[in-house]
């Protein structure tokens, strides 16, 4: 059997911030990789975990917000290792209550304010309303992004950061700005599951591209989109809100 | 007086509703404008109250088993069979029932009721005993979040005045039951009550919690565990045993799949409970043979793994709404020597948001295959089989297209559908046009 070329990707807290088909994401990622020649290695990282020695890609879901607080606070320990890894350009991907703590701080519905990390130059309040809703969004580097939101986060990005895209349906990150999503480095935070990625291979290729051009130099794969994802991609946008 | 003008105004709704075909529940929206008091008035004069069955999976056949057990210890039972568990749903059932004066010629009513819409139901109508499931992932973008089910859970317990009866190995229905015994104290009401299951039968039963290899029984907790009314000991194809008050019971079912026989555990205690508050002296006779007589006879409501019979063959309906039903639907049937057709909608009823397709794991279809997608998300179906290397002959959106398809592709052999509510809707009516199908 051929060698391939070994990806780690970094599952973060699978255990608590699973609440939204996050495992679709890793699912998807692997698939990707795989079709573009590398052997992907999942690193399941849970609070207490230790992050494996080797970090190509970091993944990282939503949860409710009783995992939310257990989570902040493991994170906030390593606050340091994410921002050295993001500022070294290491791509990740952080959906709904990671991309909130990604950022810098999150005020709950109960008025705590959870600490984040600061990867993403963002801040969230939580709002009145909930988001929920079919989702597209435009996007210069990733094209049209279909997905699907389920937040009461309101958040806003500072100078540090600029929108994953522009909302053409649905709320994005608040109900004011028409913008969605936040990219600083390679890192990019969402509010887009359904799952983002299986729908949006665009977004697994700039990762897995990434990952390998920092691992290995180079990166010159070509892998088209198949039948199923282009006409899932296509369904779901003809859904309503 | 008023008992009367409203059952009879509802009456007469319901019959020009009938005429011109309309929904079973308009009746009880035009009451329940009209007179509000109505349905907490007529449900209060049962002499053995309300029993309240609530959680997210799993009510309406747990509801049908516990109806019927009652039944067959002689008591007459109000429910709302419709599946119409709302509370317009509820009075629109009373109205049916009521003799004019707005009188039910029950002794006690035994009552689905959704989470959400429980919290307007008990405001008007404090269950005499409640039943809590569980809490698994249904639905969200309907009830934003888990724990909010769970508090909407904890009211229904607060609510209810003489017995609890819990899920000890669901994480939070079990932490609602710990609560409730707290807060009941020393005048020790409403009693708790557990169903369970024994060590061996834990892992069968996948929770959400436990989905990343978490623990069922909140690992690390000091507090002893709860002794159970009535465990689910062990398991076979249409048998089980319970184990109450020391000895265990074996039992043939109809019921067929892991959650069926475990709600009949919980069907069991809570009938346990009501028998034990009857002061009729029937109570005397409430031994554990006569119900597990009863419980075998119980059929599951449609939809509920409902066996249908096309081109000769049984075809059986299983609903899947959420990823721990998925999951405990496809554990449950054997999927070797079957066609297997998978029908997802995206409609209110459903949930829009198709992310919880990604928590179920579908390899064990990998062998057999899938023979037909269909549904409004059949692509996104399709597209999540594809990530589990599960082989899918075809993919057809539209629902009628999809059962002749699946016919075609599949002759001679037993069928399965999951899907689904509105899919599993649509399916039963195309399906009355080529068999029997029971109406609803």
């Amino acid at each position: 059997m051929e060698h391939r070329p070994e990806l780690t990707i970094v599952s973060l807290y699978p255990r608590d911030m699973n609440i939204y088909g996050d495992r679709g994401n890793v699912l998807a990622l692997s698939r990707r990789a795989r079709a573009h020649g590398f052997e992907p290695v999942v690193v399941d990282v849970n609070v207490g975990d230790a992050l494996p020695e080797q970090v190509d890609i970091v993944i990282g879901g939503g949860g409710q917000d009783s995992g939310q607080v257990r989570v902040s606070r493991d994170l906030v320990g390593r606050a340091a290792e994410f921002r050295a890894l993001a500022e070294a350009g290491t791509p990740m991907l952080l959906i709904c209550g990671m991309y909130q703590l990604f950022g810098h701080r999150f005020l709950t519905a109960s008025d705590t304010m959870l600490e984040g990390i600061g990867v993403l130059d963002v801040e969230t309040r939580a709002g009145a309303e909930r988001m929920i809703g079919n989702v597209i969004v435009d996007s210069d580097e990733f094209g049209e992004i279909i997905g699907y939101e389920n937040h009461s986060g309101h958040t806003v990005l500072g100078p540090g950061s600029v929108p994953l895209g522009r909302v053409k349906q649905g709320a994005g990150n608040n109900p004011d700005e028409g913008f969605e999503g936040a990219r600083t480095h390679n890192a990019i935070g969402s509010y887009l599951h359904g799952s983002l990625l299986p729908k949006n291979p665009a977004i697994s290729d700039f990762l897995i591209r990434t990952a390998a051009e920092r691992r290995y130099g180079s990166f010159n794969s070509e892998v088209a989109v198949d039948e199923t994802t282009l006409r899932a991609r296509e369904s779901a946008k003809r859904r309503p809100r | 007086m008023r008992d009367f003008f409203s059952t009879v105004i509802g009456k007469t709704v319901r019959a020009l509703a009938r005429l011109r075909g309309g929904g079973s529940a308009f009746p009880g929206l035009v009451v329940e404008r009209l007179d509000p008091g109505y349905m907490g008035r007529v449900l209060s004069t049962l002499p053995l109250g309300v029993v309240a069955v609530s959680g997210t999976n799993g009510k309406t056949t747990t509801t049908k088993m516990i109806v019927e057990m009652l039944e067959a210890q002689g008591l007459r039972v109000f429910t709302n069979r419709t599946g119409s568990n709302y509370s317009r749903g509820v009075i629109a059932a009373i109205i049916e029932e009521a003799t004019v004066s707005g009188k039910l010629a029950a002794d006690v009513a035994v009552l689905e009721l959704d989470e959400a819409h429980a919290m307007y139901f008990i405001d008007r109508v404090k269950p005499r005993f409640t039943l809590l499931l569980n809490v698994l992932r249904d639905q969200l973008d309907r009830y934003g979040e888990i724990d909010t089910t769970a508090r909407y859970l904890q009211r229904i317990a607060d609510a209810t005045s003489e017995v609890l009866v819990v899920n000890r190995e669901d994480r939070l229905v079990a932490e609602i039951g710990r609560q409730t015994r707290v807060r009941a104290g020393e005048h020790g009401s409403p009693q708790v009550r557990e169903f369970g299951l024994t060590e061996d039968l834990l892992d069968t039963f996948p929770g959400d919690d436990d989905f990343h290899g978490g623990v069922h029984r909140g690992a690390g907790e000091e507090s002893p565990q709860a002794d159970a009314d009535v465990t689910l000991v062990k398991l076979g194809k249409n048998r089980a045993t319970f184990r109450i008050d020391g000895a265990d019971y074996e039992t043939p079912l109809l019921l067929e799949g892991l959650y069926n026989t475990y709600n009949a555990a919980a069907a069991l205690a809570t009938v346990r409970a009501v028998q034990a508050a009857r002061t009729d002296g029937v109570a005397g006779d409430s031994g554990v043979e006569p119900l597990l007589r009863a419980l075998a006879e119980v059929r599951p409501a449609f939809g509920r793994g409902e066996k249908l019979e096309l081109d000769g063959m049984p075809l059986e309906l299983v609903l899947v709404k959420n990823p721990a039903g998925f999951r405990l639907g496809l554990a449950s049937f054997d999927a070797t020597g079957v066609g297997v057709m998978i029908a997802i909608n995206d409609q209110y009823a459903d949930g829009r948001d198709m992310s919880w397709l990604w928590d179920v794991d579908f390899a064990t279809l990998a062998d057999g295959g899938v023979s037909v997608v269909s549904g409004t998300r059949a692509w996104d179906m399709a597209l999540r089989l594809e990530h589990d290397d599960v082989r899918v002959g075809q993919v057809e959106e539209d629902l009628s297209r999809a059962i002749e398809a699946f016919r075609h592709a599949t002759p001679g052999v037993p069928r399965r559908i999951y899907c689904s509510y509105t899919a599993m809707l649509g399916l039963r009516k195309r399906l009355s046009e080529l068999t029997e199908v029971e109406e609803i």
